[in-house]
Order: structure tokens, then sequence, then C-alpha cells
């Protein structure tokens, strides 16, 4: 799947598209299929999203994983800080990156 | 908003149309001329006297080498019309009025009220530059202007 | 505290940056800026777009700041970031969860202690950086921090040189011994003294990043009184020439190394005899204004230099972290920010504040930034050294590993930059983890291991003893070992050993390498001596038997 992700211009937060808006969180992220481009200006232009991209991932059992592990990092958080990922509570959740 | 915008008195500007640096060579009564980045502003040094409008054009705003440019010819005595053209963004206006250029033709228009409050920004500056501003050095030391 | 204090003008300066850029954040936020075009403007305020916020890298002018001003960073890291920062290898600090919105707030913070972040990013001239033992070292000519101070203002805000080919980095020392890597800056400044008068020798074109070189001396001497009209002459021969057809090609390093030295110096000579009639050095007295502020403080007489070595973990820690003073009953303390199961160069928020507050009981209020990312206190009383070291390592600030191998340089990698191809801190804490053992550690002497995440080398891993970089394989990391570096006054360029290893692999060879080492070093040889005495293939065959 191909999924839009970028960050939000006042926070700097990641952020990725869920079809009608931007989450932070990228299980909600949704399959742009060909539109990313497209969305991704759009947006840009509102200024509801900076500097976003189309990036590939793939569905699997946990949910939405970026196939680069930059991406994979920028969803979580830095693997060496993990008190300070999205998922502070999962101490399995640094080997969901590699 | 601004399509144009001179800092020569009254506003004055030329509008002879700028010959390329190259034909400026072949031709004995140009009198407007402009620079691209990567061309020598020395070769102008000797026609100065003939010359009322350099344009310094800026394709891309990331290209400083304009800004050289600019102030090679004001170090050499040039008093006529030093136009940035192109990729000119009001956030460099500043910096442009400091190393001599005193007109501005930018892809796009300037908002006055940026430009006035970006040329007003800085009471003091560190660098001695063409514009006879005081550095801050001279201030500090009572150094009068050269 | 010596160090410089602004006068109104300084302050002046700061002030209407920070209402610049409020404004060019406002103009911003409201779409009136694209942010192609507002990129350069925060770049310019040290703000990037990281991998998870944006990032805040602010100025710590040749790696000196007194207690108030440290305070500050720490209160910066609790309001504005997650309670931590960043300490970097060109002495600067570094916030990696700040958001737009704050950044005015942040830099009208700073300003109201002296400090910002101007120009600690962008294709414009960066931090001066210098000796993080300027003003103490016994072997230096002179403080070089007022030459460093001169060239921070004049560098400041230049209306010339803001649109570079590329970033400008000047480093300036006044030693012969290198500790700020002089030579692998685009411009490096040794102070000198010649018949009785101090200038500057000056190197152009070194650094690191894809092509790494050692700049070779442009200019034999150069007098304080001229320095300024010589600074313009190098940069605007930068400016006009220097490449912009290709980002990897835009140094100075590329084009002194592509014109050659004898043709840049020849440009630069001619422009400088130009600049010289224009008027722009400031006179004598505003060196000798600045040099006031760092003259040597009041130090107390008649102490002792005794020290109390009967606890042995203070012993260890002595000896390695507290160096020799120019004054007698002094001493130079250095603070390890490489604990092992830490993060090279992090300090918390309570850290932070913990060494603010140190350097005002026992270092005249004064702190530095060295670039292998530790931290300096440079007047401490030798009668105080053991009240320090209990109080340092009761914050996890007590490592006693000062240029050994737990001691690593690494950039922050791909945890959290977005031009990385590799995560470096994990590989520094296994590296760390493996030679935890303090006894190992000393007996393997000084080894300078230095880690970047991707060939922006801002680990400096080409002048490490060892030095990895990370690297993309197929979107697996991967490491490539060298060996050899130096970024030191034996200033050399390490080697790449051979095929790259995966995280564990690249452990495993330096444990390999270290032993090869110690079976083959002489007395008294590091680890880098040995190398260059024996050559690769040893290290070569027991890495990859």
């Amino acid at each position: 799947m191909r999924i839009l992700t970028g960050n939000d211009l006042a926070t700097g937060d990641v952020t990725w598209w869920t079809g009608t808006g931007w989450s932070r969180h990228i299980e909600e992220a949704v399959d742009v299929g060909d539109k990313g481009e497209e969305i991704a200006q759009a947006e840009n232009a509102a200024r509801r999203v900076n500097v976003p991209y189309v990036i590939d991932a793939e569905q699997d059992a946990n949910g939405v994983r970026p196939a680069h592990i930059k991406d994979r990092i920028r969803a979580l958080g830095p693997t060496v800080r993990l008190d300070l990922s999205l998922k502070p509570a999962d101490p399995a959740i640094g080997n969901w990156v590699i | 908003m601004l399509e144009f915008y001179s800092l020569r008195e009254n506003g004055e500007t030329n509008e002879q149309p700028a010959v390329t640096l190259e034909a400026f060579a072949g031709q004995s009564n140009a009198t407007a001329v402009r620079i691209e980045p990567g061309e020598d502003a020395r070769e102008l040094l000797p026609h100065l006297g003939q010359i009322a409008l350099v344009e310094v054009n800026f394709p891309a705003f990331g290209d400083g080498r304009g800004y050289s440019a600019a102030a090679i010819l004001r170090e050499a005595g040039y008093k006529g019309e030093l136009r940035a053209v192109g990729d000119v963004l009001v956030d460099q206006i500043a910096y442009m009025v400091r190393v001599g250029f005193d007109s501005f033709a930018p892809d796009q228009p300037l908002d006055p009220a940026v430009v006035e409050a970006s040329l007003a920004r800085y009471a003091d500056v560190y660098q001695k530059t063409i514009d006879a501003r005081l550095p801050i050095w001279a201030k500090r030391h009572e150094v009068a202007s050269a | 505290m010596t160090m410089y204090a602004y006068d109104k003008y300084d302050q002046q300066m700061v002030d209407a940056r920070v209402a610049e850029f409020r404004d060019q954040t406002k103009r911003r936020l409201a779409g009136q800026l694209t942010e192609d075009q507002f990129k350069p403007l925060r770049l310019m305020n040290g703000l990037y777009l990281q991998l998870h916020a944006y990032m805040l890298r602010v100025a710590i002018p040749y790696g000196t700041l007194s207690g108030k001003q440290m305070r500050m960073l720490g209160h910066i890291a609790r309001k504005y970031d997650r309670d931590y920062g960043h300490f970097t290898t060109r002495q600067n600090i570094q916030y990696n969860w700040i958001k737009l919105e704050d950044a005015p707030d942040i830099l009208a913070d700073l300003a109201s202690v002296e400090m910002h972040a101007i120009q600690t990013s962008g294709n414009c001239i960066r931090n001066i950086s210098s000796d993080q033992y300027a003003g103490v070292a016994a072997d230096e000519v002179i403080d070089p921090r007022p030459w460093a101070e001169i060239l921070r203002q004049w560098s400041s805000f230049h209306p010339e040189f803001s649109y570079l080919p590329r970033k400008f980095k000047i480093a300036v020392i006044a030693s012969q011994e290198d500790r700020a890597a002089m030579r692998l800056h685009d411009i490096g400044i040794e102070l000198v003294e010649r018949d009785g008068v101090i200038g500057g020798k000056v190197f152009v074109g070194g650094g690191m990043g894809r092509t790494p070189m050692i700049a070779p001396e442009i200019r034999d001497f150069i007098a304080a009184e001229e320095l300024i009209s010589y600074m313009e002459a190098c940069l605007r021969v930068y400016n006009r020439h220097g490449r912009r057809d290709n980002k990897y090609k835009a140094r100075i390093k590329i084009l002194v190394h592509e014109m050659g030295a004898d043709e840049y110096r020849r440009q630069v000579e001619e422009e400088f005899a130009h600049m010289k009639t224009l008027g722009i050095d400031p006179p004598i007295a505003e060196l000798e204004r600045i040099a006031a502020h760092f003259a040597p403080p009041a130090y107390e007489t008649g102490l002792s230099d005794e020290i109390d070595r009967s606890d042995p973990d203070f012993a260890l820690w002595v000896d390695s972290q507290v160096t020799a003073h120019k004054q007698p009953g002094y001493a130079i303390v250095n603070i390890s920010l490489k604990p092992v199961e830490g993060i090279p160069g992090d300090a918390s928020s309570a850290q932070i504040e913990l060494m603010a507050d140190l350097a005002e009981h026992y270092s005249l209020d004064e702190l530095r930034v060295t670039h292998a990312q530790n931290i300096v206190l440079p007047y401490v009383k030798k009668a105080d050294l053991y009240t320090l070291w209990q109080k340092l390592d009761e914050a996890g600030l007590g490592s006693a590993n000062l240029d050994l191998i737990g001691d690593i340089i690494a950039c922050p990698g791909l945890d959290y930059c977005s031009l990385a191809n590799a995560r470096s801190i994990p590989v520094a804490q296994k590296i760390a983890r493996r030679f935890s053992d303090a006894g190992r550690q000393r007996e393997l002497g000084e080894l300078k291991l230095k880690i970047s995440g991707c060939i922006n080398a801002c680990g400096h891993h080409h002048a490490g003893h060892i030095g990895i970089l990370g690297v993309d394989r197929k979107g697996v990391e991967n490491y490539q070992l060298l060996f050899g570096g130096s970024g030191a006054e034996d200033v050399s360029l390490a080697k790449i050993v051979g095929p790259g290893f995966d995280e564990d692999g690249v452990v495993d060879a330096i444990e390999k390498a270290t032993d090869v080492y110690l079976a083959n070093r002489s007395e008294g040889e590091r680890f880098v001596d040995t190398y260059r005495r024996i050559g690769m293939d040893p290290f070569k065959e027991a890495i990859y038997a």
C-alpha cells in the first residue's frame, strides 16, 4: 500500500493521512493508491500539513508498517528513548522498528 | 504589493533594456547590462562611467553570487542603478541593500509593509560595507566613517 | 567568569533578530511564505525540520558559557522540549522536540541571557569553535577566544556571505596541540607569536563529509589588524567560485582542492590587497576591548596542589578527567556525558541545571562544551575536586573515560536525524557496554572512537582512531569500519578496513582490533600509533578471519 506522511506545520509532529485528516498515529493511515501526490499538494497548500510525501507500507497483523526503517522510526519515536515514543508502555515496541 | 521597488532618489529608475555581459563587451554604446551568476562583475570596472544600470540576476534566491557582484561594483565606485532581478524575496532585501542594490525587480511582488519593516529592523550593523552605515565597532571606538 | 559580555549593541542585535524571526514565523504560519522560502530563514536561526519534530540548535560561541546561560539551557529543555538536550561536535546544544510556534519565544528567552541560535545552520558562516581549554591551558600562546569573538561578530548577519554555496565552519586555536580539530575546518586559524606579535596562521579547505580533506596552509601569518580584510577575501573568492551545481561538491575544500592551494592563495591575496583599501578592519582597540573580558580571573594564591587520593574511585576519576591548569592550586575538570547506558552528548535538564550550579560554586561561573560532546569546568580549585566529584557521580556525571574507548563521539543518527542512513546511538551503546570494564578501558588507553550515521560525518568518523560510518545497504543498516584518523595535531584521515558489518558484527570487529593492538603494541603506543606502525593487514586478518 502507499500512505501519505508529513509533519504538522506548527508543532512539527509526524502525521499520517487518514483519508479525512491527519493523525499522529500510523494505525490510522490509509492507502492513498495513486492519489497521494494530489492529496499532498492540496493539504500542503492549505497548510494542514508541511512537506508531505508518499511512502510504501504494508498492512500486517499489527497494523500499518512503513517499508523503510526511517519511517518506522518516525512513526514510533527514537529507538534509544522508548520512554519518549508513542508507545512508552510497550516494552517490545522497539522490535517493531527493526 | 510591489512589482518593482526602488530606493533611488525620487524612485527614479532606468528603463533601457539591459544587454548581456558578452554583448556589452562588443557594444560601445550600451548603458545597461545584466550580469548572471558566475559572470565576473570585474569585467565592467573599466566601463563604470558609461553605465546607468546594472541588473544582477538571481535565478534562485539561494545562489548568493550576486551579492558579491554588487559589492564589487560599488567598491569600485559605481554610482548608477544596481538592480536585483529574479528570485528576490522580501527577506533578502535588507542584505541586498547593504551590499549596494538600490532597486529590485522580483519575480513575485513584494509586500511593501514587510519591506519597510525589514529595512528598519536592525538599528546597527556589525560590518562596514559600502552602504556607509557606521559599523558597531566604529561607534564603540568613535571611529569616524572613512 | 572570563568571557564576553554583550554591550547594548550586541543585545540590540539579538533582540532585533528575535523580532525578525517572530515576524517570519507568523508569515509562514499564515501562508505568506512557502516552506521553500521559509527554510533558509529558519535554518539561519538554527531550526531544522527533523525526524520527529523541529530541532533547534542553539549557539554556544566557541563553547564557552556561564552558569546562568547553562541554567537557561536547562529551562528550555524543561519548558519547551522533553527534559534533555544534546551537546554537539561543534560545541553547540540541540533540542529535538521543538514546535515552530514556540521557536520565537525560545529565542527571546535565549536573548535574555545573551544567547541565540543565529546562523547555526544554513549556507552561511556557522559557530566559531575553539579549544575547550582556552584561557587555562599551559601550552597556549594566548587565549584564542577574543579572536573567535571578533570573527563571531564579523560573521553574524553578514550581508554578502549569507547565501554561500554551502555551510562554512571556522575554528581558532592558540597551541600546537590541536584540541579543536582545527585542520578539518573550512578555515582554521592557529594563533602564533612572531617577534612578540600575535598573529594567525591560516589554513583553508579542510572538512569531513563525503570527501574529507585536511586544510592546507594558505597564509603563514595574518596580523590582528588585517584579520577581517583577509577573511573577507577568503570568503569572497569562495562565494564567487565555489560550486553550486552539486551539493556534495560545494564546500570550500573542493574549491581549494580543484583550484589548487597556490591558485586559491593567489586569488585571495589579490582580493585581500583590494579589501585592505576599504577600511573594513576594526581598530586594534576593538580586539583589546574584547580581550579585556577574557583577562585571567583573580585567582587565589597559596593554594595547595595536593589531592587526597585515598578514595580509589575518586583517584581513577582524577587520573582520567582532571587536566593540568596553568595556575597553581587549580585544575581543569572534564565532565563525561558518556555514561555506559547513556546517549553520547545528552544531558537531562536536571543534569544541566546541576552543572550550572557546580560551575557557579566551583568554577568561577564558567563552563565549556567540547567538540567531543563533553563539558569542562575550567577553574576548579584542587581542594574542591573531591566534593565536586561526589556531586557529579551522584548525578550520573562521574564516568572516568576521557579519550578512552568509552568516550565515544556519536551523531544523533537515524534515531533523530532525517539525513541519516543508519542509527549510531545503539552501536555506541553496544560498544560502551562491551568495553564497560574500567580496567580494560584504561588498559586500552587513549582510543578515540567516532560514529557517524551518514556520509555527512557529523560524528567526525574520518577523524577517529576508530571510525564507524553507518550506511543503508538495500534498506538494512550496515556499518563500515575505519582506522587511523585523527583530528588532533597529528591530523590524518581514517581508512576503511573492509566490507561492512551489521550492528553486532561491528562491535565484534572492534574487539578483535583491540586484541590485535594489545598483542602488538610497543611501550607507550596508543591504538592509533600501533596501527600507523604495523599497518592495516594484521587488523584485517584478525577481523575477517
